[in-house]
Order: C-alpha cells, then sequence, then structure tokens
C-alpha cells in the first residue's frame, strides 16, 4: 500500500472517498429539478413543479417561519447571555472556573435522543410542550455550549495591551468593556451567532420531541413528510435548505476560519 | 484582571463575587432547567412504575431494568445497536483515514477548501443527508440502475439494515476525520523520510511510524463515532422504514408511540451507560498507548 503525497492510487483513492462524502448532498441539486411523480435518478424530465409545490405547501411555509423566529430569538439569546458569562469564566479567577465551564458546556455530551426524552418530561409537567417559550428554552440548553465554547477561546486569545491601554488612559471599566473589549471580540461573536443560528435552525431530534399539530419547525415538518412519502418535493426544500447553510459557513470563514471554529 | 477588578470598583455597591453571580446566574437557570433537571428526572423515572394508559405510579422498582434483561427482544435490540455501531465505526475509521492522511499534507487554499468540504456535510441537517441517501439507494436510484445495468440483481438496500449501514458511515465520517486531523498532530513528514531513506518499504513506514503516531486520533475519532451511532436516530429512522430496531428508534417509539416513559428513560440511562462504557475503553486506550 503506497501512500505518499504524490502517489495518483492516493489521490484516486480520496477522491472516491470524497464522492462517497459529499453525494448524498450533490444528488439532491438534479432531483430537486425533476419533473417526474416520484423519486428516480436519473429524472426523466425536468421542470420546476417541485419548487411550486414547495412554496404552495402552507404547512411547510409556517413551519419555515417558525424555525427562522426561532433561530432568531436563540442566536440573540445566545450572545446576550453568553458573552458575560464566557466573560466572567475567562477574565475573573475564582475557584471551581473550569468545572462551572464543563459544566455549561456539559449537554453537548449528551446524545440528543436522550436530552429530548428528559426535556419531554419535565416541560411536560411545566407546560412548556408545543410552545415557542419551550422550543426556545429547549434550543438554548444545546446552543448555549457552542456559544460559550467560541466566545470563552475568542477571549482567551484577545490581546489585552489596548483594554489596559484604554483603562490607564482614564476609560470607565464599562465604556472599555462596550468600546475595546468587545469590538475586538466582533469576528467570535459573528462565528458564534452563525453556529447557534445553524444550531437552532437544523436541530431537530430534540425538537421532534417537543412539537406537535399547534408549532412545528421547518427539519422536523420534513422529517415527517421524508418518513411519509419521499418525493422530490424534499430535495427541492433540501437545496434551499443546503444554499443557506453554506452562506452561514461562507459568514463563519470569513470571520475566523472553519478549522478555528471546529476543530478547536 | 484589571477589567474585572476595576469594574467592580466603580460600583462599590457590588463585589467582584456579586458581579460574577449575577453575570452567570441566565447561563446556570438554562443550565438547571434544560439539562441538569431533566436528566436527574429521567433517571428516577426509570425507577418509576409505568401504568396502562400512559400513566406513571411514583414507586421505587427496579422493574424496567430487570424486565429489559429478561426480554429477548430488548437484549437483541441493545446488542444489535452496539453491533451495528462497533461496525459503523470501523468503516467510518477505514474510509476517512485515507481523506485525513491527505488533509493533514496539503497545505494553503487547497487543503481549506478540502476542510470545507470535509465540514459542509457536517452542518447540513441530517435530514437532507439521509434523504440524500434514500434518493441513491432507492429502487428507482442510481446504485440501483447500475447494478441492474450489468445485469446483475442488486442487494434490497432501502428499509433494511444494509441502507442504514451505508448512511449511517457517512453521516458519521466528518466527524472521524476531524477527530483524525486533530490527533495527526504528531505526524512529522521528516520522520516518514527518515524510515523510508534507512530503508523501509512503504508498508513498513505506514505499519510502524505512521500508524503508532496516528493512533491517539485513531482512539479519539472511534470513540466519537461510537457514541454518535449508538445515539443515531433520524438514520436508521427513516431509512430502516420499520424495520430496524436500535435503542435510539426504540426510545422515541416508547416516548411518543407507547407512551412509556418509564421504559424510555430506563433505555436513556441504557445509552449514557454504554456511553460511559466506551469512555472507560477508550481511556484505557490512551494509557496503553503512552
Amino acid at each position: 500500500m503506497e501512500i505518499h503525497k504524490t502517489s495518483w492510487l492516493m489521490g484516486l483513492l480520496v477522491t472516491v472517498l470524497f464522492i462517497y462524502l459529499l453525494a448524498p448532498v450533490i444528488l439532491v441539486f438534479p432531483i430537486s429539478f425533476s419533473g417526474d411523480e416520484v423519486l428516480r435518478f436519473p429524472p426523466t424530465s425536468w421542470s420546476l413543479r417541485w419548487y411550486e409545490a414547495l412554496f404552495d405547501n402552507r404547512d411547510m411555509l409556517r413551519a419555515f417561519w417558525t424555525s427562522l423566529t426561532l433561530a432568531f430569538v436563540v442566536t440573540i439569546l445566545s450572545l446576550v447571555i453568553g458573552i458575560p458569562a464566557a466573560w466572567v469564566i475567562v477574565r475573573m479567577e475564582f475557584k471551581g472556573r473550569d468545572l462551572l465551564f464543563n459544566v455549561f458546556t456539559a449537554p453537548l455530551l449528551l446524545p440528543t435522543i436522550v436530552l429530548g426524552l428528559a426535556i419531554l418530561i419535565v416541560f411536560a409537567s411545566f407546560g412548556l410542550l408545543a410552545t415557542m417559550r419551550g422550543l426556545v428554552l429547549a434550543h438554548l440548553v444545546v446552543s448555549l455550549p457552542y456559544a460559550l465554547r467560541i466566545l470563552a477561546v475568542s477571549l482567551a486569545t484577545q490581546d489585552r495591551s489596548c483594554e489596559e491601554a484604554a483603562l490607564t488612559l482614564g476609560a470607565k471599566p464599562l465604556s472599555v468593556f462596550f468600546r475595546v473589549t468587545l469590538p475586538m471580540l466582533s469576528s467570535g461573536i459573528v462565528a458564534a451567532a452563525a453556529l447557534c443560528f445553524l444550531v437552532s435552525f437544523d436541530e431537530v431530534v430534540i425538537t421532534l420531541f417537543l412539537t406537535g399539530p399547534r408549532i412545528s419547525t421547518l427539519p422536523v415538518e420534513l422529517y415527517d413528510y421524508v418518513y411519509n412519502t419521499a418525493d422530490p418535493m424534499v430535495a427541492a426544500a433540501s437545496v434551499l435548505l443546503i444554499l443557506l447553510t453554506l452562506g452561514v459557513i461562507l459568514v463563519v470563514e470569513r470571520a475566523m476560519g472553519l478549522g478555528r471554529a471546529f476543530v478547536k | 484582571m484589571t477589567t474585572a477588578i476595576a469594574l467592580t470598583r466603580s460600583r462599590r455597591r457590588f463585589s467582584d463575587h456579586q458581579v460574577a453571580i449575577a453575570l452567570l446566574l441566565p447561563i446556570a437557570l438554562i443550565n438547571v432547567v434544560g439539562f441538569m433537571l431533566p436528566i436527574f428526572n429521567l433517571a428516577r423515572f426509570s425507577f418509576n412504575r409505568a401504568t396502562t394508559g400512559g400513566g406513571i405510579e411514583n414507586v421505587l422498582t427496579l422493574e424496567n431494568w430487570t424486565g429489559l434483561l429478561r426480554d429477548p427482544f430488548y437484549l437483541e435490540l441493545i446488542l444489535n445497536s452496539i453491533w451495528i455501531s462497533l461496525g459503523v465505526t470501523l468503516c467510518a475509521l477505514v474510509l476517512s483515514y485515507p481523506i485525513a492522511l491527505y488533509l493533514h499534507r496539503s497545505s494553503g487554499t487547497w487543503r481549506t477548501f478540502l476542510t470545507v468540504l470535509v465540514i459542509s456535510p457536517l452542518l447540513t441537517s441530517a435530514v437532507v443527508r439521509t434523504y440524500g441517501w434514500i434518493a441513491i439507494l432507492s429502487d428507482e436510484g442510481p446504485v440501483v440502475g447500475a447494478i441492474k445495468s450489468v445485469g446483475l440483481t442488486p442487494p434490497p438496500l432501502m428499509f433494511n439494515i444494509n441502507g442504514v449501514f451505508i448512511g449511517l458511515t457517512e453521516i458519521l465520517m466528518p466527524y472521524m476525520i476531524l477527530a483524525l486531523m486533530a490527533g495527526f498532530g504528531r505526524l512529522d513528514p521528516k520522520v516518514e523520510e527518515a524510515a523510508r531513506t534507512l530503508g523501509a518499504t512503504p508498508w513498513q513506514c505506514f505499519r510502524r511510524v505512521i500508524l503508532p503516531l496516528t493512533a491517539p486520533g485513531i482512539a479519539l475519532g472511534c470513540l466519537l463515532c461510537f457514541v454518535l451511532a449508538v445515539s443515531s436516530f433520524i438514520t436508521p429512522k427513516l431509512m430502516g422504514g420499520g424495520r430496524v430496531f436500535l435503542l435510539a428508534t426504540e426510545i422515541y417509539d416508547q416516548a411518543i408511540v407507547t407512551l412509556n416513559w418509564p421504559l424510555a428513560s430506563t433505555l436513556s440511562i441504557l445509552v449514557l451507560i454504554i456511553f460511559g462504557a466506551a469512555l472507560v475503553a477508550y481511556s484505557a486506550v490512551l494509557k496503553r498507548l503512552d
């Protein structure tokens, strides 16, 4: 087995593996333009009928707006709650700082199927099932750890000399925070916001436990739809979702580099 | 620290401590209400008794646990979940290793581009990717079509374990690749070169130099993939067509369809126990590697 940078065999192997990795995401593009009645590849004719069907589907549209509103609210709240928390954990010295950070990011370690069930049982007794408030709270449980982690990394690697200079020159601490610390944190904030938005917008397992006929999100609505009929309309919705995701990825890449946001 | 001290000095009414508590209060509240309380409650529920019609009797009993171990359906379900997860993890490792190695050796814009390609499926909804696999593996899809055009009978790919296996492996690969790359930091190209100049064959070089150096990354990736496979829900549910029973799908069915919350809780705690066992195995492997 020759594994070397220059080996064409290695290049071929990696190309095949990349095709496998990306096949499901790429294939939905041609399928979304299918003119067929059922899911078939390659399609026998082409049309925009499934996009029309998608935009005529009232349940999907309503779920899309719910998801969008939900993701916006969750993103804003994650930042408002996450920035002060990250600041305290990174900048103040007190006992149990690491423990606290681990506790706050612990929800990420749990499988969503377990967390979803656990939240369902508790929210049922609080009357939070199938309500916007309940969905916001549940999504915050999983979005806040991401926000906290990214913001803490950004704060910890921030150059402190500007803050110190501002303080020495007599700026009030609060205005130092708002006029020096926060602007210098902007790339971390953008990355955290983008990730929180995606986490909330794509969340499906936990949400599945908490939604009902009264309120539903786009991923849950799509899940239900695929479970019953996997026709090309889902491909049209998938294409729009993928484009939205790509847009958000570009924002993160611009703001801080994908590698830094995900690998560390 | 300077900012922290100064911030509190300017308002002498509050101490450092009080400011910290006030700023941490919202995140702590959400953590308690949305995480700690639910998990504690879940553990308690696994010792409660389910009554007919979805009721719950608040008694302390081991019935759920003993019932689980006596019922052959559940024993098979648990073993099935573990075996499939191990298989998926192994496949994901074999398929991800060359990609990770290639990425580790590339540089510049090309590397960034490929990294984005690896991460983008990760950020695409699991429902979308599973739907993509349904499209690929369905009877009217490209794979079945290709096999038929060669004149062979295609094996059943959808609504059984084959489809779930293929789809799940692909869905978990990005996690494996990222974990492997994180562990590849110790792999210095100079070490490989040294081995080759000293006369090692490519296979020897891989087996005796590259593999041992990348072992911690392999261990981390396997832990991550196994844990995600055991708890995966969307892919088995949508691609299994109600014929593939795994832990996560059973938790959902018991919670939503049968409304047996104590049993669903017991299965959930079981998933967490399997997680714990995987972690123990992982740290044992890491110790041996050192």
